[in-house]
């Protein structure tokens, strides 16, 4: 930059508020930015932060009744001429004739974002149409080389196709095509990736670095994950509650935070990048000794003909945390509830030892058996609001499973207070309803209710996936407490390789319905043996962006991640 | 398409048969069979009675057989040979009575549908765009009058503001003059003079439940995140708003035509019997009224089997509109 | 749902929160409907409906099949609170004459004739919500002579008290409405719970029965089966079976509601943990599933409460349901069936009209509101 040049767009003191009820809610309050021409500004905040409300203020497409109370947001054009867009009626065809053309947007949820009912060469062609003077035929052909451009297979056929015929990356493939149809000069992508599996968000986000060099375009990225910001970002703006907490490169964001709340998310992401510290565990029984669960050919088909589970074996070892880890649809849910019999697989063998030493098949289980082994066998779930009845007071959902194993009165009473001190929240809080706690105090209802009958085993279902990250390490920590004090083992399912990484002794990987790969999880995530492991570890961002990992990623089986 | 139109298609064979069952039924319901009763009339006009025909009868209806046997007979007569059986109160062929005022009772029933669509949609896209608007809260209470009111009680209602203050004697479809006249410019000008006044009555009921669908589906969509894509692309509003939350709110519209069919067609029975049309639901009401249950049956019959076949349209209406209906 | 707040933050999150914290379900139900003024005055007007349901005998100043030929078609005669300055509750007298050329009574007000009304009225014994016996009214004529009338409403063509009827025939239109809807739970719980319990082939079965019913135009469906119901029937066995018949399509609704319900909750996971704590099915039925759908069910219930007041008053109004002598809405209407009786005493419809919509514009409020405030994530504050 040798000539005094305006950076491409400048954003100072921007404030969106949204009036409410209760006064006027700050959602983006005296934030300033600038992004130059060719970067990728990443805005990284947890929800709730504002980052989003940001991103929308540029195209002035706050969700009502939000709306720009001050500040400038100036749009720099090739020919010198400066637009701040904030001064703009969001109504009106200046704006209008911005959004799209020069700086275009694509969103979090690429199945909600698009309509249902119109075809995709239609919604792609539409943002050609809006812009250009065009033929019928030379939209077409745009969409046509647009769809090529973001490398959707099968183009002719792919234009006259209907959203939900398409699997999610591809929808995102859509987005993105409809987004660069007037070749814009910035691209805002809000959370483009959160709700794809690493390794389709790898695929995309790969996409969107390739089209940001070939078409010289500023990316405003819009994100949670610290991992995707080191990988993608050149500068980076840490937002919470509405307010900038620090901006940078990403160099100095990620290795010198000068913020404490900085610190702190960093500090949370990269604890989450090793195993857990050093824990006063007692020593796991010698290895000759029988295993707690041996699951031996498990497999489930559902009633459409999907084979959900596939030929599964897996052994866990008293005190031991085994992950299981896998990217959705890959059958790591419903194997775990299989094990607790919610759904009946038709084929294997569950054996699970019980306190006395007898072993027991669990899939094999009568009605009274199945019972008393789910006292020793219990769960936690992912969703801290379906899980929890509205209906009940907190105590009452934590006294149920004791009063259903014959404990009443007082007793029963003095053991929820003392389960509730045990995951951490006051008792005197029993008499509250679920509405009243937020989603971490909810799970540790939900972790309270689980220990409650003194289980010897649980499986975790996604039980952090809910929650921000800085919360998943608290929540972890509580979990591993709560296995030292009371000898607990766990199967720990989830699809973020960090919490299995900080959490678990040995890892399952499950790809469709099947388990490719088992072991020590150092020694799995050093040196993975399945192709499927080895992708999908490759995909998995990583927080420092000294040390992308991205660009050298491993592709397996590409066109399973295409479909 | 094709399969699920074959599928369609394939429902509604057993619920035509379940329809036809419930018509037989209604006509079994009354005590005695259908020829004492006819023979008790006949006797009470004096007229004689011959012993053959009665025989013939019973034969043809299979009235000394098993019940299923009737109704086989009696279904068969309506598939083969286009006969519903025997009027007699009016000792007419029932098939030569019914035709014409089926044919205005759906009419009327058509226009009420067209009628209650064109006014709730932009009622329904306004009260939702401006919602809490003055527009919106007017709208929503005259919905909630609409609904709360008989539609005969408004027909009667009309009846006497038109005749009381505006000195209007109305009723029928059509006046006097071109009762029986064949159908002109002038008649078919008369006849829009009449039925707006039913189709108003008619269709209130169905245009607030209508109103109500639209407000509450367009408000669905309004929050849905594919507005936001297409303001982003650069769509102006009103252009956006027609485009793409009301294009998709209307397929809940399309898909209540499967019960706003069924009740205006109630409706217009109400509403034709006070109102004096000549349409089916003055019929109906007489030959209920006087037993007479061949007529009355093949009535019930009709007029259901032309509301599920009408329900059978609207669905593959909403399959033509909704892809995710055709292509899942 | 994810977390905005700091990791366990003690505090409440707003102020309020705290006793907002322990508000049980039913509670939070009341709070979220308190909000809708307008079904709050709902609920109002419809309690005061079914008390003057229940109170019809003491709140009607006359008996309402006593007839009065020199008062047929008398219009009805406005109250006026004062009299000569004085606060005196009174309307005027009414003057007959008998037009020569229509041979028709004409009435006119007489203000030089007031009749004063009179609260808390002596009357012939009567029996009050069937076993007190009572010996007032609310209001009646005060030292009533030969000749005074007291037609707040009008009078019908046998010159019986228009406003008298209304009031009984409340008795017959509303409980039909309530008796209607317990039918129709009873029917749509049992047939709903067993489609949802038993599940296959039964539930294709009962789902695919539903859809035809609801495929059908209820009206000739209603009338084919009400013409069935011989004439002889005694008052008591026709209203039931009127009932019956209106409820035949009213459960079908929530039969649906039921096992949809059923259907979607079975798989929240808070079902699925109970599951786990070892709750029987039954137990589960009854300590989670009925408690969640319970608000809603009420809602439905009041919905549905308004279409069979409709029902019976269409019906009625044919002539092929309730039969006079006994008084419902819908009976009241039958007066009104032609557009000479309507002309020549407008309150003939109106009267019993205007009872229905306020009836059912009042309970379709209600059943919104209940409907709202059912939703368990509907704001509270």
């Amino acid at each position: 930059m040798t000539r005094p040049q305006p950076p491409l767009l400048a954003v100072r003191n921007l404030q969106t508020f949204f009036p409410t009820r209760h006064g006027t809610f700050r959602a983006v309050d005296d934030v300033s930015f600038t992004l130059e021409r060719g970067r990728t500004l990443a805005i990284v905040g947890e929800s709730g932060s504002g980052k989003s409300v940001t991103a929308r203020s540029i195209l002035q497409i706050v969700d009502h009744p939000g709306r720009i109370e001050g500040g400038a947001i100036e749009l720099a054009r090739e020919d010198g001429t400066v637009t701040d867009l904030a001064k703009l009626d969001p109504r009106g065809r200046e704006i209008r004739a911005i959004r799209g053309k020069e700086i275009a947007m694509i969103f979090q949820e690429p199945m909600s974002s698009l309509s249902p009912v119109h075809r995709v060469g239609d919604q792609i062609g539409e943002a050609v149409r809006l812009h250009r003077k065009v033929t019928r035929r030379e939209e077409r052909d745009r969409v046509l080389e647009l769809l090529r451009q973001v490398e959707i297979p099968d183009p002719e056929t792919a234009i006259d196709r209907y959203t939900f015929e398409f699997s999610g990356g591809m929808r995102q493939r859509v987005m993105i095509a409809m987004a660069l149809a007037c070749d814009p000069r910035v691209l805002i992508a809000d959370e483009p990736t959160t709700a794809l599996d690493v390794t389709t968000q790898a695929e995309i986000l790969d996409l969107i670095r390739r089209l940001q060099d070939s078409h010289g375009m500023a990316v405003i990225f819009i994100t949670h994950d610290m991992g995707v910001v080191a990988e993608i970002a050149d500068e980076v703006l840490v937002m919470f509650r509405g307010k900038v907490r620090e901006s940078g490169p990403v160099d100095a964001i990620f290795h010198a935070p000068q913020d404490g709340y900085t610190r702190d998310l960093i500090g949370s992401v990269v604890k989450l990048e090793q195993k857990a510290g050093a824990r006063v565990r007692p020593a796991l029984p010698p290895a000759d000794q029988p295993p707690l669960l041996k699951v031996e050919n498990m497999s489930l088909t559902f009633g459409n003909g999907k084979t959900a589970v596939d030929d599964v074996s897996l052994t866990l070892r008293e005190g031991e945390t085994l992950g299981i880890v896998g990217e959705s649809g890959s059958g790591k849910t419903t194997m775990g509830r299989c094990l607790l019999r919610i759904y009946d697989p038709q084929q294997g063998r569950a054996e699970f030892r019980r306190a006395d030493g007898r072993v027991e098949d669990v899939l094999s289980a009568g009605r009274h058996g199945l019972k008393s082994i789910r006292r020793e066998m219990r769960m936690i779930f992912q969703d801290p609001v379906g899980s929890l009845s509205p209906r009940k007071t907190v105590g009452e959902i934590i006294a149920e499973p004791l009063k259903l194993a014959g404990i009443r009165g007082r007793a029963c009473e003095e053991e929820v207070c003392h389960l509730m001190e045990q995951v951490g929240l006051p008792p005197a809080w029993r008499e509250r309803y679920p509405h009243a706690f937020s989603g971490g105090q909810r799970q540790r209802i939900g972790i309270a209710r689980a220990i409650s009958v003194k289980p010897r085993l649980i499986i975790a279902d996604e039980a952090t996936s809910a929650l921000d990250v800085s919360l998943r390490s608290q929540m972890l920590d509580l979990m591993m407490k709560l296995q030292d004090e009371m000898g607990l083992s766990y199967i720990f399912i989830s699809h973020d390789m960090s919490v299995i990484r900080y959490m678990c002794d040995r890892v399952a990987v499950m790809y469709r319905g099947r388990i490719v790969e088992t072991g020590e999880t150092g020694q799995v995530i050093g040196a993975p043996q399945a192709p499927y492991t080895r992708a999908l570890l490759s995909a998995i961002p990583n927080p420092d962006p000294r040390n992308p990992r991205l660009r050298a990623r491993f592709r397996h089986v590409p066109e399973a991640a295409l479909a | 398409m094709l399969p699920f139109l074959a599928r369609r298609l394939l429902y509604a064979v057993p619920t035509l048969f379940a329809v036809s069952v419930i018509a037989f039924v209604i006509i079994q319901l009354p005590p005695g069979d259908y020829l004492t009763t006819l023979m008790a009339d006949w006797a009470a006009q004096g007229g004689a009675v011959e012993s053959g025909m009665v025989e013939a009868m019973r034969e043809r209806y299979g009235l000394d057989q098993p019940i299923y046997v009737q109704y086989f007979k009696w279904m068969s007569g309506i598939l083969l040979q286009g006969d519903f059986g025997m009027s007699f109160e009016y000792g007419r062929p029932v098939s030569e009575l019914i035709w014409s005022r089926l044919g205005f009772s759906f009419l009327l029933a058509f226009l009420t549908l067209l009628f209650a669509w064109a006014i709730a949609v932009p009622i329904g896209i306004l009260s939702a765009v401006r919602q809490y608007s003055v527009a919106d809260y007017i709208a929503t209470f005259i919905a909630f009058v609409f609904l709360a009111l008989p539609n005969f009680v408004l027909a009667l209602g009309m009846m006497y503001v038109m005749s009381a203050y505006f000195g209007q004697s109305v009723g029928g479809l059509f006046s006097a003059e071109y009762v029986d006249a064949p159908w002109s410019l002038a008649r078919l000008w008369d006849f829009l003079k009449h039925v707006w006044l039913p189709v108003f009555a008619i269709g209130t009921g169905s245009l607030a439940a209508l109103i109500r669908i639209m407000r509450a589906n367009l408000l669905d969509e309004l929050r849905k995140p594919y507005v936001t894509t297409a303001r982003a692309k650069g769509l102006d509003e009103f252009r956006l708003l027609m485009r793409y939350p009301v294009r998709i709110a209307l397929n809940p519209l399309i898909s209540a035509l499967g019960w706003i069919l069924p009740a205006a067609v109630s409706m217009e029975i109400l509403v034709s019997v006070v109102m004096s049309l000549p349409t089916t639901g003055p019929l109906l009401l007489r030959a209920l009224l006087a037993q007479d249950m061949y007529l009355a049956g093949s009535l019930i019959l009709l007029i259901s089997v032309l509301t599920i076949i009408g329900t059978l349209i609207s669905d593959i209406l909403l399959a033509l509109t909704d892809p995710r209906i055709r292509l899942q | 749902m994810t977390d905005t707040s700091s990791p366990i933050d003690t505090a409440p999150r707003d102020p309020g929160a705290a006793e907002l914290a322990v508000a049980g379900q039913w509670t939070l139900f009341w709070l979220r409907f308190r909000r809708h003024k307008l079904a709050v005055v709902s609920l109002v007007v419809v309690a005061a409906l079914y008390l003057v349901a229940a109170f019809a005998q003491f709140i009607a100043p006359s008996d309402p099949n006593q007839t009065n030929a020199r008062f047929t078609y008398a219009p009805p005669q406005a109250v006026q609170l004062f009299h000569e300055g004085r606060f005196a509750p009174h309307v005027d007298g009414l003057a007959m004459t008998v037009d020569r050329e229509s041979m028709r009574r004409v009435f006119a007000p007489a203000p030089e004739k007031p009749v004063f009304i009179e609260f808390l009225a002596p009357s012939a014994p009567y029996r009050l919500l069937g076993f007190f016996t009572v010996e007032t009214k609310l209001f009646g004529i005060a030292g009533a002579r030969p000749g005074d009338s007291l037609f707040l409403f009008g009078a019908d063509r046998l010159g019986r008290d228009i406003f008298s009827r209304v009031v009984h025939g409340a008795q017959i239109s509303l409980s039909i409405g309530l008796v209607g809807v317990f039918l129709s739970l009873v029917l749509g719980v049992a047939i709903g719970g067993i489609s949802g319990f038993f599940g296959g082939t039964v539930d294709v079965l009962i789902q695919r029965l539903i859809e035809l019913l609801r495929s059908i135009p209820t009206i000739p469906l209603w009338m084919g089966l009400a013409a069935a119901i011989p004439v002889g029937w005694p008052p008591l066995k026709t209203y039931f079976f009127i009932t019956l018949i209106v409820s035949l399509i009213g459960w079908t609704a929530l039969a649906r509601e039921v096992r949809g319900k059923f259907l979607s909750m079975r798989n929240e996971d808070f079902v699925t943990a109970a599951r786990l704590d070892g709750m029987s099915e039954i137990g589960i039925i009854f300590v989670h599933l009925v408690p969640s759908f319970t608000s809603h069910i009420i809602a439905t219930l009041t919905l549905a409460i308004p279409t069979m007041i409709l029902a019976e008053t269409a019906l009625s109004f044919l002539g092929i349901g309730l039969q006079p002598p006994i008084i419902s809405w819908g009976t009241l209407l039958q007066e009104a069936q032609n557009i000479r009786a309507v002309a020549q005493a407008p309150w003939l419809l109106f009267t019993p009209a205007a009872a229905i919509v306020l009836a059912v514009l009042a309970l379709n409020f209600l059943g919104d509101g209940l409907r709202d405030a059912a939703d368990p994530h509907g704001a509270i504050s």
